[in-house]
């Protein structure tokens, strides 16, 4: 069987899983089971789906950016910086569109991220740790200064949407600016093989012709618009973005030109058996899929950090 | 022929490159040796035009470097860095391929993969062409490395120490290849390499330029330049120079 055609079936299968499981039995003729599916089940699926698709890429293009796989959107204050815009908008102009908030949110995460960009310049390379140790210090500045504004102004509430990711509030209606995702996507499979040259480092990544100040601009474009859109109508899970890359490259290695969709695949099947998970542990109760993801997620972090394979061959 | 001219370069306050003016003839093998600090490393990322120096010019065949578009400047020179900065997990074949990247950007036709087979039997990878990098021993990938700016198919090679991860025997493997490669005939190409390694510019180039304090201090034949007294005052230190079956060997004292 070809690759592509397991991960669609496993994919579809999921989906079919997460169609049916839920609060309110489609089996039973209570309620119309058409419109269930179409105002709820539906939309939650894809956005479960979307929501992974676009943590992993962003994870993916984080990582060759700074060269460095132990990062992702969340441990170098993306979705801080995010969340900081979103609460700075909702101040100024509470009754702005949703477009205009996640504008204003994809601006200040690529303001964010540029910032660290300067900071982490200064970095001594050695060790890889060392990075994502700083970028969580400096999320956390960030995240602070957020919980600060927000407890002066009544707004912890928000806070707390944007900062845990989950599904159940997922309708018709309230989640379409996940499609963004998918066109993001497509455009960051366009151009695979630069993202590729950019883990090849700056100088040699020029050498071999890449504008490579363009397509890093253009790549953390990208994570600031999926990190914004996902904060806006999920809210942020982590891991997702340091997870997917680092399982698909361990078993298929970095050549994005292959691996991208599998990485995406990858995403979007463990975000969605998260939330399906979180479905069907305490009905009719739900666990959010972030508090899910967190805790997996912190388990194979470690088994990663401890599993980590040599860097550099001897001999 | 590359032309440095008037090529000066400062970085955090400190000078790299004072004025340093040297021309290197195209063919053959140049060798770019001196201590530590001298300036190689610079000079090396100025010729590849990925460094905008404070004051010169870098002429590759007649061309200024910067003024180059992109993908015009990676078909004309080559760099590799030091070793082992490439992580990506990639396959052999994979990382070769990409010294194609300048003449397709993304849309590999058949002469792109017929020219990285050709890099690949080169280097002798061919046997180990679907092996990931990171099976590899440091000598290996440090070969594959060298193939993928080979398929770049520059008429320039700008290499930066890369004998530094390999024993004598890939050391010597490497330099024979590159000599090999870059005697006069309708492919030939042209090799400036830094080297730490006294003994193998004695042996393999056709040139050397020696760089002191962020200046050339001396350039020419090797035979010339691998002197005693040149030696002598470049590294601070007394050499003897022996005769070894009509080859220089450069000995410290």
């Amino acid at each position: 069987m070809r690759p592509w055609v397991a991960w669609a079936l496993l994919l579809g299968a999921l989906s079919a899983v997460s169609l049916c499981v839920g609060a309110t039995s489609i089996f039973t003729g209570e309620l119309d089971a058409g419109w269930i599916l179409a105002i709820s089940r539906f939309p939650r699926t894809a956005a479960a789906l979307l929501t992974g698709v676009g943590l992993a890429l962003a994870g993916v293009v984080v990582q060759q950016s700074v060269q460095n796989r132990m990062v992702e959107p969340s441990l170098i204050g993306t979705p801080e910086a995010a969340m900081l815009g979103l609460l700075a908008i909702t101040l100024l102009a509470p009754g702005a569109a949703i477009v205009t908030k996640m504008s204003v949110a994809a601006v200040a995460a690529l303001l964010g991220m540029g910032v660290f960009l300067a900071v982490a310049r200064a970095i001594p390379r050695h060790d890889p740790m060392l990075l994502p140790i700083i970028g969580l210090i400096y999320g956390g500045i960030l995240f602070s200064s957020s919980i600060w504004i927000a407890w002066t102004t009544d707004l912890m509430q928000y806070l707390g949407t944007w900062r845990l990711g989950e599904f159940s509030g997922v309708m018709q209606g309230r989640y379409e600016m996940l499609w963004i995702v998918a066109i993001v996507a497509v455009l960051l499979y366009a151009i695979a093989d630069r993202i590729t040259l950019l883990g090849f480092g700056e100088a040699q990544a020029r050498s071999l012709g890449l504008n490579y100040a363009q397509t890093r601009g253009i790549g953390l474009a990208a994570v600031a618009v999926i990190t914004a859109v996902i904060v806006v109508t999920v809210g942020y899970l982590p891991f997702v973005g340091l997870l997917a890359p680092n399982i698909v490259s361990r078993w298929r290695g970095d050549n994005l030109r292959a691996n991208l969709p599998v990485v995406a695949a990858f995403g979007a099947a463990s975000v969605l058996s998260a939330d399906i998970l979180g479905r069907v542990l305490r009905p009719p109760y739900e666990i959010p899929a972030g508090t899910i993801f967190a805790v997996f997620g912190a388990c194979v972090f470690l088994w990663m950090l401890n599993a980590r394979p040599a860097r550099r061959a001897h001999g | 022929m590359i032309t440095v001219s008037n090529l000066s370069h400062e970085a955090g306050g400190a000078r790299i490159l004072s004025d340093v003016s040297v021309e290197i003839p195209s063919g053959g093998i140049t060798a770019l040796i001196g201590p530590n600090g001298a300036g190689k490393s610079t000079l090396l990322h100025c010729l590849a035009g990925l460094i905008r120096p404070a004051a010169g010019a870098v002429y590759i065949d007649d061309a200024p470097v910067l003024l180059l578009a992109d993908r015009d400047r990676a078909r004309a020179v080559a760099l590799l860095q030091q070793s082992q900065t490439i992580v990506n997990r990639l396959t052999v074949r994979e990382l070769v391929g990409f010294g194609r990247w300048p003449h397709h950007q993304g849309r590999p036709g058949p002469e792109d993969a017929r020219l990285t087979q050709a890099a690949l039997e080169t280097f002798e990878l061919d046997q180990m062409a679907d092996r990931p990098l990171e099976t590899l021993s440091g000598g290996q990938r440090q070969r594959a490395q060298v193939a993928m700016v080979w398929a770049q198919s520059t008429p320039w090679l700008l290499l930066d120490e890369p004998l530094n991860a390999l024993d004598p025997k890939y050391a010597r493997d490497l330099m024979h290849r590159l000599h090999e490669l870059t005697r006069p005939g309708p492919e030939a190409r042209s090799v400036v390499v830094v080297l730490h390694d006294i003994n193998a510019a004695a042996t393999w180039a056709d040139r050397v330029v020696a760089m002191k304090d962020g200046r050339i201090h001396a350039s020419g034949e090797s035979a010339e330049i691998l002197a005693p007294g040149v030696l002598g005052e470049l590294y601070e230190t007394r050499f003897d120079v022996l005769d070894h079956e009509g080859r220089p060997v450069v000995v410290s004292r």
